[in-house]
This record gives C-alpha cells, structure tokens and sequence, in this order.
C-alpha cells in the first residue's frame, strides 16, 4: 500500500533523526582531538581506535564492571527471594492485618526515597557499611521491595489456589509447595522483576555516588562520572568511556531486546 | 526511576470465602522482606519527617527541633522557591512531549512497516542506558560551537545549557529524547490491545482515520494513559542524575530542581534538617500527584 510505504519512510527519517547524538557519540570517539576541532560532525577519517585503551584505563572501567555486576546479581537474587515469598503471604492470607501489610508495601512505591535518604545514610553508617558492596545490595533489596512485591502479589492473586493445595493434600509443606509448584509458575513475572530491577540498579547513580564514591568500589555509573570530570576538554577520550560504559547494557538489551520491551510495557498487565 | 504498574488492586478477602483453610502461608514468609523494608524504607523515611522538624546538621546527635522554620526558610529561600517553580515546570513539559511523542512513534511503529521490530528497538534503546552518560553525551550535543552538535547540524548559534531561559527546555529535550521509547512501548501494549473486529466495526460505518482514533482508539488507551502519566511525573518530579550531570542547578539557578537543592543543601552545605525538610515538600507533590492521577484518570477507563 503506498500510504504504508510513505509512513515507512517517514518513520525511518525520524529513527536516522533520533539516533544523531549516537552517531556524535561513535565517531567522535574514534577521532583525534585535531580532527574533532576541525570537522566534528564528518565520519572519522581515519578512525582511531587510541581513546577507547586510554579511557578503559583511565575510568578503571575493568573494576567498576566487576562491583555493578556483584551489585546488582546479589541485589536481584535477594529481591526474587525477599520478594517473591512476601508476595505468596500477602496474596493468599485472608486476614484485614495482611491487607494493611500490603498497603503498607504500597507506600513505598509512592515515597520518594530523598525522604528518607540522609537518616538511611546515617543508618547505613553506623552499621559500617558506607563504602561496601554489601551496603548498596541492602539499599537496593529495600528500596526495590515495594515495586517486586506488588509485581508478584498482583500475578499470584490471578494464579489459581488448587497448584498449592493439591501439593499440600500430598504432604508438602508450605515450604516445598511454595518453592517446588508455585514459584516455577511465577516465570513470566520473575523476568518482568529481573529486568525492571536489573536496568534501575545498574544504572542508579545517586546512592552510589554518596555511598561508594572514592571507596575504590565505585559502579559503572560513578566511575563514569569521576572520569568524565577529570578529562571534560578531552572529547574523544570522554566518548571512548562513555561508549564503554554503556556497552554491556546495551549489548544484554540487543540480545533479549524482546523480553526486555516486554518487562517494561507488561505495566499494563500487571 | 522507578516503574509504577496499575494494577487492580483489590482487597485479599473480598469476594471469596475461606474454601482451605491450610491456604495461607505462615507469617515468616513475609518476615525477611519487612525486616529489610522496614530498615531501609520505614524508618528512614519517618525519621526523615521528624528530622525536617529540626536544625540537624548531620554530625554527632546535637539537634533540636525548630518547629517550622525550615519551611519558613523554603519560603523566603530564592534558590529552593525557583526549584519548585523548575521542578514543576520541567514536570509539564517532560510529561507533554514526552507522552506526545510516545504515542506518535507508538502509532507509527504499530501499522503494519517492515521496519517495524527495528524502529521499535532503536526508539528504546536510550531507556535502557545510564541517564549519567546520556546527560553527559547530550552536553555536547548542546555544545554553544556553531559548527557542532546540534548548532552544527541545524545551523544554529545557541547556548543551549549556559543561557539561562533555554537551559531548562534543553534538559527537558535530552530526557524526552531518553525516555519516549519508554511512553512507546506502553502505548504499544495499549494498542495491540485494541481488537481489531473494532476498527473494522467503525470503518464499516464509515469513520476516517481521526475518528477511529479518537472514538475507538483514544478510550481503550485509557490505561496506558494513566500509567504514563504516572511513571513521566513522578520521574520529572524526582529528577536529578541528568541536571547534576549536565548543569548542576546552573546558570545560576536556572536549572535547579528540588533533588539536586535537596541534595547540595545536605552534601554541600550540611544542612540536613533544612534537605530532608525540602525532601518532605517533594514527597509531598509526589504523594499528591499520584492521587489525583489515580482518581481522576481511572473514571476515564473503559474495556473493550
């Protein structure tokens, strides 16, 4: 149909558009600041592959990707766990107390964690873990709990009841029936979890920066950061790191790109 | 930012009667994860409310409560009252463009285009990347050189973050430009939701595009309208990364919202009584917000 095909075209303008600052992004990383101050908008000729070794040192990119990684696995596999087990609770107890719980969950969702962020810094202080990997995987399973709770509670409410009971008729515990028959059906909503949970934490710069900042524990986010700030005049090296930095992301969401447009947009569902 | 689903909630115990009484699980189910919310949700942010009460300054346990004096120097606080009026502002016109775009590009990836999985993956993919390198990337987008970034490309000589009535629309431009595949795919859950025998039902009786639109279309979207509106709000009330990346609050206070007053006054300035006071104040049009965006844009949710 030729209106279809007008649409197409225009569509693909747009996209070409859209994706300018990442062409900035690209070709100026592969430039050297004398072709960036004489002709910053062409193709790189020729392209230079000299900033990306100098800022993969000079950001310690290498160690940063090691700390976002234990970071945000420990952070998910808490959160599933913590969250998933609530949830069960709190969608199956028929009491008024275990509704008020759920409410309760919700308001976190609502509060902006600012509230509460200079006495939970003070908290995570004391407890000695300012500076830890351990100290952020806390704040992390807190602040994400509301959101993962209400995910799960929301998806085992319209599971039907009898998958637990016909267990239990078996034998099982609650235990067994809740890990061996009803968490595997909770797939769909365990990605939905994983992949809302994983793109926030790793990319979260606010805490990590007050937490972990000059700790030598720094996320992707924070180290970027710091780089940034130390060779702001150097373009070409800046754009190097920053095409590091968000490079394994970028590449995880290409490959599961369909289940990751899927955890996001399954808002609607939830 | 953190994604807000509208789901239908409902009480546990209406509508159904106890059938198996071994149903429900034990309490300590649920006992880990209150602990851990209770430690780093609950508490910290009551406290926080008591704090914005008092004059702390985040050393040692000295304080003592003030009353209201922390509004009382919001209100006469040049660089925490422009926040607000910044904040609010950026809020408008993020959750305007934003959502308007998301719902063009929606409309346009959802006909029938070859290109369409394509389009659809390039549009989102900014959402998925750290909105600090985003920030830093688009400051040189918006670098004041003619011959680059945005000026070299259309040929313009605008100071697009150092000249103070433009540096709060820039802002708003780099986080529409990250986030509209976000409003998109939402809106294209939406309109897969749409079933078809409908268009067809109204095209028979002879309504054009615009009229399918908006008599077919339009309502049916109504929940992914609320859900976008919410997740857009609420993260332009709350932003922070891509300001204190790109500006930091400046020119002057062109570009200060209430997170990065909130955070120099405690980090800075080491007020911390008075940042957790202007903490509550965000709280506040957070808590507000999302109420009268349940209320008033649910009544507007049909089904199909």
């Amino acid at each position: 149909m030729r209106r279809t095909f007008l649409l197409e075209i225009v569509m693909i303008a747009v996209a070409v558009a859209f994706l300018f600052p990442v062409y900035s992004l690209v070709s100026l990383s592969l430039k050297d600041p004398g072709q960036i101050s004489r002709s910053p908008l062409a193709l790189p000729d020729p392209p230079t592959f000299d900033n990306y070794g100098s800022a993969w040192s000079a950001a310690a990119l290498g160690p940063s990707l090691v700390n976002s990684t234990v970071i945000t696995v420990v952070s998910l596999v808490a959160l599933i766990a913590l969250g998933s087990f609530a949830a069960y609770f709190l969608a199956r107890v028929q009491s008024r107390l275990g509704y008020g719980l759920y409410i309760l969950f919700l308001l976190g969702i609502v509060l902006p964690f600012q509230l509460g962020m200079i006495p939970l810094y003070e908290l995570v202080s004391d407890l000695g873990l300012i500076g830890t990997h351990a100290g952020m995987i806390l704040f992390y399973t807190g602040i994400q709990l509301p959101f993962t709770v209400f995910l799960y509670t929301g998806f085992i409410r319209a599971l039907p009841r009898e998958y637990a009971s016909a267990a239990q008729i078996d034998g099982a515990s609650h235990l067994t029936a809740f890990t061996r028959v009803v968490f595997p059906l909770l797939r769909p909503i365990t990605g939905t979890v994983l992949i809302l949970n994983a793109v926030f934490i790793w990319n979260d710069f606010f805490t990590p920066l007050v937490y972990l900042g000059g700790s030598g524990f720094e996320t992707v986010p924070v180290s970027v950061f710091a780089f940034v700030g130390q060779y702001v005049s150097d373009h070409g090296l800046v754009f190097a790191g920053l095409v590091l930095g968000a490079l394994p992301i970028v590449v995880v969401f290409l490959a599961l790109q369909r289940y990751v447009i899927k955890g996001f947009s399954s808002g609607l569902k939830g | 930012m953190t994604p807000v689903t509208a789901g239908r909630a409902r009480p546990a115990h209406a509508g159904r009667r106890r059938r198996f009484s071994a149903a429900a699980p034990p309490w300590f189910f649920a006992a880990p994860a209150l602990v851990v919310y209770a430690l780093v949700v609950l508490y910290p942010a009551v406290s926080g409310v008591v704090y914005a009460f008092t004059d702390w300054s985040g050393i040692g346990q000295d304080m003592s409560f003030v009353g209201l004096a922390n509004f009382r120097t919001l209100l006469g606080d040049e660089q925490a009252m422009g926040s607000i009026g910044n904040t609010l502002l950026l809020t408008v016109a993020i959750v305007a463009v934003q959502n308007g775009v998301g719902l063009l590009l929606a409309l346009g990836v959802h006909a029938r285009l070859k290109s369409r999985a394509l389009l659809r993956v390039i549009f989102f993919s900014p959402v998925v990347v750290s909105p600090v390198m985003v920030a830093f990337l688009w400051k040189y987008i918006y670098n004041p050189d003619p011959s680059a970034g945005l000026n070299g490309l259309l040929g313009l000589h605008v100071d697009w973050l150092g000249d103070p009535s433009v540096a709060l629309w820039s802002i708003a431009g780099m986080v529409v430009w990250q986030y509209a595949g976000y409003s998109m795919v939402i809106f294209l859950a939406g309109l897969e939701g749409v079933p078809r025998e409908l268009h067809e039902a109204a095209m028979i009786d002879g309504a054009g595009t615009f009229q399918r639109f908006r008599y077919v279309t339009w309502p049916l979207l109504a929940p992914a309208v609320t859900i976008n509106l919410m997740l857009s709000t609420i993260g332009g009330l709350k932003l922070f990364d891509q300001v204190f990346a790109a500006t930091n609050g400046g020119p002057g206070y062109a570009t200060e919202t209430l997170s990065t007053v909130l955070y120099k006054q405690a980090f800075v300035f080491g007020k911390f009584g008075y940042s957790t006071a202007v903490a509550l104040v965000l709280a506040l049009f957070v808590a507000a917000v999302s109420l009268v965006q349940v209320y008033y844009l649910r009544r507007r949710e049909v089904t199909a």
